[in-house]
């Protein structure tokens, strides 16, 4: 398929960041399963890179973003270090939190990545807030606020969209929707027509997109981003995607017939699909699979880089507790 | 020295604080007229609607969103209108407030203070009188408050605005009311007990309104001739553990008095941390006076069964004494 005026820089720019983010999940997989070094529960972002793909290219760096448990794509994305990240997975020194918050919690507050969240839904009045304080600070700066389908269902969710309307506050909602909640389907626990309808409710403008689609993931992000951003009032974008792996790396999935998943990811891949647009528009296919190979040598780089870390000294367990009334070590 | 009650006490400390600091703002509901006690009266006139805000009744939301405030530069103080309704915001407050700066790292910090008004007032009943301190005492990473007096709302209310870590910071509903005289250059470090009675027979350790009940009933104790060393804690975290045990060293013996749930509160780890660290000058069992586990009624004389008063405490002092 090719496009008309069609942007190639853009388009390598979106393939490049897709592949270090599978790349980087992949790796991380590995690191778990086959390395046994990832001792907690990582939830994977296999098949959805193209929505953090798409939004980030929207954004400033100094742009401000909150996101899940299935954060590692968006965090990447938002421009920080993957070894950094690496060595969080491992619980390692150098690590983006110190080896102290792992996966779930991952964070880079330098490049404006606020943090993921091991609670479904509790992002969301989080990042209203963090545009509270952009507009008490009076900066243009903007959040993007990113949860799953399964967090339209937890209070927050209204919480959140409700407030930021009422303050007018400068934040893109985004609601990554791959079907799923954990291991249930999201469509069999949620009334009504959803995510899209429940904000258009508060008065959010919405849009819905194919968030498979990276091109249309970043032109509906450029737009809504700059409509944020100029109008200092929040947005909401329905990003429709599927998980392609189970909830976390050790869920096989077994709750859902496998020959449609399969089916799904040979037909419907963000990376495959934006391969194809990229040569559609005359990109050679050794230039696409160079791509694949530096982000496979980047993360691989990165787990080593982890697995040459020290873990971090015994008596961080105690630090960065609170200033007042230190911890006490024995009672 | 000025003559102030208890909630004009805070009341000036918050407007100094945000007249010094630009960064400071109040957000809960009903702030706009001042705050469902009057705590805020005055303030939205100096400040303005954006630094003294109103709120949908969305507690969550509340702490949610200040917590995002603070973590990008902002210093909020959250009203939550009752410790019951904070509630709502547990998982905002326990699981993300609280835990911010370890979990990423040392990268963020949340300087809130997290205002709950607590504690029995008249017919109130079980969702609007709880005293919920203990529970907060158990979260690391929280700093909990619970002033007594016009001098410490003045004193302990800076010191949480001018705080990095998240305050919880519960005044009792029912000393809004209390006079005092309130030294605004009185200095104050977290963790210290206040003296409020000295006596060497008896530790008797309390903290908010139990405070003035003990100190009335150290004055009853003192005419008969037992000496009561009232220790108001001010705060449950840090508490003053090494107060406690240099006044138990002295006296012997350890009366806790609070108006929480005994079972599973605070005054446990009290006597716990005597036993441990004191038995040997222990000359009787430490006891503790505090709300059986029942739930809050609304007659007054159902009220009153759980309510520790002036008149338990002089009786478990004399027979601790005796």
């Amino acid at each position: 398929m090719s496009r008309p005026n069609y942007d190639r820089d853009r388009g390598l720019a979106l393939l490049t960041m897709m592949e270090r983010i599978r790349a980087f999940e992949r790796t991380a997989e590995q690191a778990a399963v086959r390395d046994q070094l990832v001792l907690g529960a990582i939830h994977l972002s296999i098949g959805q890179e193209a929505v953090a793909a798409g939004l980030v290219g929207a954004l400033r760096r100094d742009d401000l973003m909150v996101s899940t448990h299935r954060g590692h794509g968006h965090t990447l994305a938002k421009g920080a270090d993957p070894a950094a990240m690496m060595k969080e997975l491992l619980g390692r020194q150098g690590g983006c939190c110190g080896g102290k918050g792992g996966s779930m919690h991952i964070a880079d507050f330098g490049v404006g990545m606020l943090g993921a969240n091991g609670v479904v839904s509790a992002n969301i009045t989080i990042g209203a807030g963090a545009a509270h304080g952009v507009k008490l600070l009076g900066d243009d700066r903007i959040v993007v606020d990113i949860f799953g389908d399964g967090a339209i269902n937890r209070g927050p969710f209204l919480e959140g969209l409700n407030w930021a309307a009422v303050f007018g506050l400068p934040v893109l909602f985004v609601c990554e929707d791959n079907e799923w909640s954990a291991t249930t389907r999201t469509a069999d626990m949620t009334a009504g027509d959803g995510a899209g309808a429940r904000a258009r409710a508060i008065g959010l403008p919405v849009e819905v997109v194919d968030g498979n689609d990276a091109e249309a993931v970043a032109d509906v992000a450029r737009s809504l981003v700059a409509r944020v951003r100029d109008s200092r009032a929040p947005a909401f974008l329905h990003a429709r995607t599927f998980r392609q792996g189970g909830h976390t790396y050790f869920d096989p999935a077994s709750y859902r017939s496998a020959d449609d998943t399969a089916a799904r990811i040979a037909s419907d891949d963000p990376i495959d699909r934006q391969r194809a647009a990229l040569g559609a528009a005359g990109v050679a296919d050794a230039d696409l699979d160079r791509l694949r190979s530096d982000a496979e040598a980047e993360m691989a780089a990165a787990l080593e880089a982890a697995k040459a870390a020290p873990f971090p000294d015994a008596d961080q367990t105690f630090t960065d507790v609170q200033d007042i009334g230190a911890p006490e070590a024995a009672a | 020295m000025s003559r102030m009650t208890y909630a004009e006490a805070a009341r000036t400390a918050l407007a100094e604080a945000m007249r010094a600091d630009p960064r400071v703002w109040c957000v809960g509901e009903d702030l706009g007229r001042g705050g469902v006690f009057g705590q805020y009266k005055g303030l939205r006139e100096e400040f303005g609607p954006d630094r003294v805000s109103d709120a949908p009744i969305s507690e969550a939301g509340i702490m949610g969103a200040a917590f995002g405030a603070a973590m990008v530069g902002t210093r909020p103080v959250v009203e939550m209108r009752f410790a019951d309704f904070a509630l709502c915001a547990t998982d905002e407050l326990v699981n993300q407030v609280a835990k911010a700066r370890f979990m990423f790292g040392g990268q963020s910090r949340a300087p809130m203070v997290i205002r709950k008004p607590m504690g029995m007032w008249r017919s109130s009943a079980a969702q609007h009188s709880q005293s919920l301190e203990s529970w907060y005492a158990h979260i690391p990473g929280l700093v909990v408050a619970v002033p007594s007096t016009p001098q410490d709302n003045y004193t302990m209310m800076h010191a949480a605005l001018a705080a990095d870590d998240p305050v919880v910071y519960m005044e009792h509903k029912n000393i809004w009311a209390l006079e005092g005289d309130v030294d605004v250059g009185e200095p104050y470090d977290w963790g210290t007990a206040r003296r409020r009675h000295a006596g060497d027979d008896l530790t008797l350790v309390c903290w908010s309104d139990t405070a003035n009940v003990a100190e009335r009933a150290a004055a009853t104790l003192a005419a008969e001739g037992i000496g009561a060393d009232v220790l108001d804690l001010r705060t449950l975290w840090p508490w003053d553990r090494d107060g406690v045990l240099d006044s138990v060293a002295r006296t012997g013996r350890l009366l806790v008095a609070h108006e929480s749930v005994g079972a599973g509160g605070f005054g446990g780890e009290v006597v716990a941390t005597v036993c441990q660290h004191a038995f040997d000058a222990l000359r009787a069992p430490p006891r503790r006076l505090a709300a059986p586990r029942s739930l809050i009624p609304y007659a007054p004389n159902l009220e009153d069964r759980l309510r520790v008063t002036e008149d338990m405490i002089v009786a478990a002092a004399r027979e601790m004494c005796a």
